[in-house]
């Protein structure tokens, strides 16, 4: 029982990790339609700038932190003016190519600049635990936790409750009549960027204790948050935290009760299922086709 | 030039549309039978990967290309083909059984993954394949008893009608010749057939298909099948020229590059896959020259333009340094997909297209003629 517990708070801090990363691509996604491939990528590199605030030029830990979140959404401002804007309304194919293009040069000019071994970074959690009877929880692993709830909430009071949030949604639904309206839809699409690089961000710089930052770490966590947004439906932002926790949660059961193998397959595995019974997801919506 | 006046629908669905393809095509293929007496082997290595990389090239084509449904899987499909090579000829099944066996169970797999591919559509339809492909990935990896994990199979030169043919000997080059041939040939047929165009209006519009009485989900299927095939075809041929295959080949990258050899060499004409095929093969030596004759040129360069020797000296170390830097392959594919995104979507094979229009047209070409159609006007999720 107590390895169960201890398993499924592993499972749901790595779970937020997946959640947070998922986040972005829901952010994105909701707001122009564009699947970012390289949602992953610029976590790593938000977790690079943390490490270089922070571990190399000795800056405080939480200097870094917002140094290196606000570092990020200017940089997700930039990938959108140079990549995705020009393609934007273009079919999903190209804009798709050309995500997984740009995380490609971003994993081989991260590993240029910072090379490719492992680094970590020192946080105020990465000590502590807590002790709750015979149950150790780690302190980074509950800061996650905590940053999610936080970031999610955070976001989900910024699109259902501020003009700029509703505007965002507006440009969802239908781009042009938005425009007609009078929102200004390309600054709207470069702000959605630049809040998911700085999720991103936060979900670089709050795993770098778990997980250590390297170029390919984006790779790799970025594939398996897709499974947590499409299991929580693509285009809703508590589905992506929901589906996040859910993959994180089967994934150390998987790697804890099931032989070895199957850890790294069962997010796939009930990624299929989710797309051949229910392809919109927990909490999507039902699209309904229209001639 | 010749203009093209079709006048009936025979004209329409004819192979070749004049006489000059005939010549210039049978041209290009005296060129490539004596290639392998004229090359070196490197080359010759290289243009057999060509082929092999061409052949799936045009699988993809007719999966994402004309029936429009994205794929990132391919490399597990290849894999099915090679491992299924691999095994077989563990048991001394001859040449010609195990590579039909191969491209039947490769294809009879597609379909398998046809099937749950119809309720999904564009992004769904990527991840799903995408998860098919890490799920095939990890089978490979713990499947000991079959696959040998992750040490891998050593694959044995093929024997065909008794004669033991090398991997780098002409015979090799000339069976992936063939075998690209007879597909490129093949896929000429099959879009001029029903099937072909089915394929066609299903990505053009899967909803006016419908209504002209087409059998989406049937022709789905089909797609997936037949691309899934080839792709088991090319995997044997593969496995064959690596003499060695292991589940870490065929990862993701793999399947990232297929698609990178269509969308460079053009996603609707396959002579966009060969051309992205020799584009992708050749990235790899002109790293190398970019790495061991790069660095001197631009120093000769610079010592031309009056720089002094020990500034000449100090660029080619530069360059040098630049040119060995570890993830430069990954950053250009990165920078090339993302430019011909940006502003070649059509393509290798389209900018000759646009070029040719250009000189048939001369003072009358618009630029606007290639341009496509921007759609603000939906969200894809209710369209």
């Amino acid at each position: 029982m107590l390895d169960f517990v201890q398993q499924l708070v592993s499972g749901v801090a790595l779970g937020c990790v997946y959640g947070l990363i998922a986040l972005g691509f829901v952010l994105v996604y909701k707001a122009t339609e564009v699947v970012n491939f390289a949602q992953g990528d610029l976590m790593m590199l938000g977790g690079f700038f943390a490490f270089t605030f922070i571990g190399m030029m000795g800056l405080n830990y939480w200097v870094g932190f917002a140094g290196a979140v606000a570092a990020m959404a200017l940089f997700g401002m930039l990938a959108e003016r140079i990549v995705v804007r020009p393609i934007l309304g273009y079919p999903q194919f190209s804009i798709i190519m050309a995500t997984i293009g740009l995380g490609y040069f971003l994993r081989s000019v991260a590993g240029m600049i910072w090379g490719t071994d492992d680094f970590k970074i020192e946080t105020p959690f990465s000590q502590g635990v807590l002790r709750i009877g015979s149950l150790v929880l780690a302190h980074d692993k509950l800061s996650v936790i905590a940053a999610t709830v936080i970031l999610c909430t955070l976001l989900w009071l910024f699109f259902n409750k501020t003009t700029l949030g509703t505007a965002m949604r507006a440009s969802s639904e239908n781009m042009l009549a938005a425009y007609y309206m009078g929102i200004p839809v390309k600054r709207v699409v470069s702000i959605v960027w630049a809040i998911s690089a700085a999720v991103a961000t936060c979900a670089g710089v709050l795993l770098a204790p778990i997980t250590f930052i390297h170029s390919n770490v984006g790779l790799v966590l970025g594939l398996k948050a897709f499974p947590a947004a499409v299991l929580g439906g693509f285009g809703s932002i508590p589905g992506a935290v929901v589906g996040g926790v859910l993959i994180g949660v089967i994934e150390s059961m998987a790697g804890f009760y099931l032989p070895e193998g199957w850890k790294d397959v069962a997010p796939y595995i009930v990624l299929l299922a989710v797309l051949l019974l229910k392809p919109e997801g927990l909490f999507g919506l039902h699209a309904r086709k229209k001639v | 030039m010749r203009f093209l006046f079709k006048t009936d629908y025979e004209d329409d669905i004819r192979l070749f549309p004049h006489s000059g393809y005939v010549v210039s095509y049978g041209l290009l293929l005296a060129v490539l039978l004596i290639a392998p007496y004229v090359l070196s082997s490197y080359l010759m290595s290289q243009l057999v990967f060509v082929c092999i990389y061409a052949t799936v090239g045009v699988a993809l084509l007719i999966l994402t290309g004309f029936t429009g449904q994205a794929s990132l899987g391919h490399a597990a499909f290849l894999a099915i083909g090679a491992y299924t090579a691999a095994y077989l000829q563990k048991y001394n099944v001859p040449f010609p059984v195990y590579f039909l066996t191969a491209g039947i169970l490769t294809g009879c797999v597609g379909a398998l993954v046809g099937f749950p591919a119809l309720r999904l559509q564009g992004i769904y339809l990527v991840i799903a394949t995408i998860s098919f492909a890490f799920i095939v990935e990890e089978i490979l990896a713990r499947w000991e008893s079959v696959t040998n994990g992750n040490e891998g199979m050593r694959v044995k030169a093929l024997s065909l009608l008794g004669v033991t043919v090398s991997r780098d000997s002409p015979t090799f080059y000339f069976l992936c010749l063939a075998v690209l041939v007879l597909t490129i040939v093949g896929t000429l047929n099959l879009l001029r057939s029903p099937t072909g165009r089915a394929f066609v209006a299903i990505r053009d519009s899967e909803t006016a298909a419908r209504s002209m009485g087409v059998n989406v989900a049937l022709y789905k299927v089909k797609s997936f099948a037949i691309s899934a095939a080839i792709t088991g075809f090319a995997g044997v041929l593969f496995a064959h020229k690596l003499s060695f295959i292991s589940p870490e080949m065929f990862t993701l990258q793999l399947s990232i590059e297929f698609i990178i050899v269509i969308l460079i060499g053009g996603t609707f004409s396959l002579h966009g896959a060969v051309l992205g095929a020799i584009f992708i093969v050749m990235i790899d030596p002109f790293l190398t020259y970019l790495k061991d004759d790069m660095p001197g040129i631009i120093a000769g360069i610079a010592a031309t333009f009056g720089a002094g020797s020990a500034t000449a000296g100090n660029i080619q170390s530069k360059v040098a340094a630049f040119a060995s830097l570890n993830g430069l392959k990954g950053a250009i594919y990165g920078i090339i997909i993302m430019l011909f995104v940006l502003f070649e979507p059509l393509g290798i094979y389209g900018r000759w297209l646009k070029i040719k229009l250009f000189f048939q047209l001369f003072p009358l070409y618009k630029r606007s003629t290639f341009k496509r159609q921007k759609i603000y006007v939906k969200s894809e999720r209710n369209r």
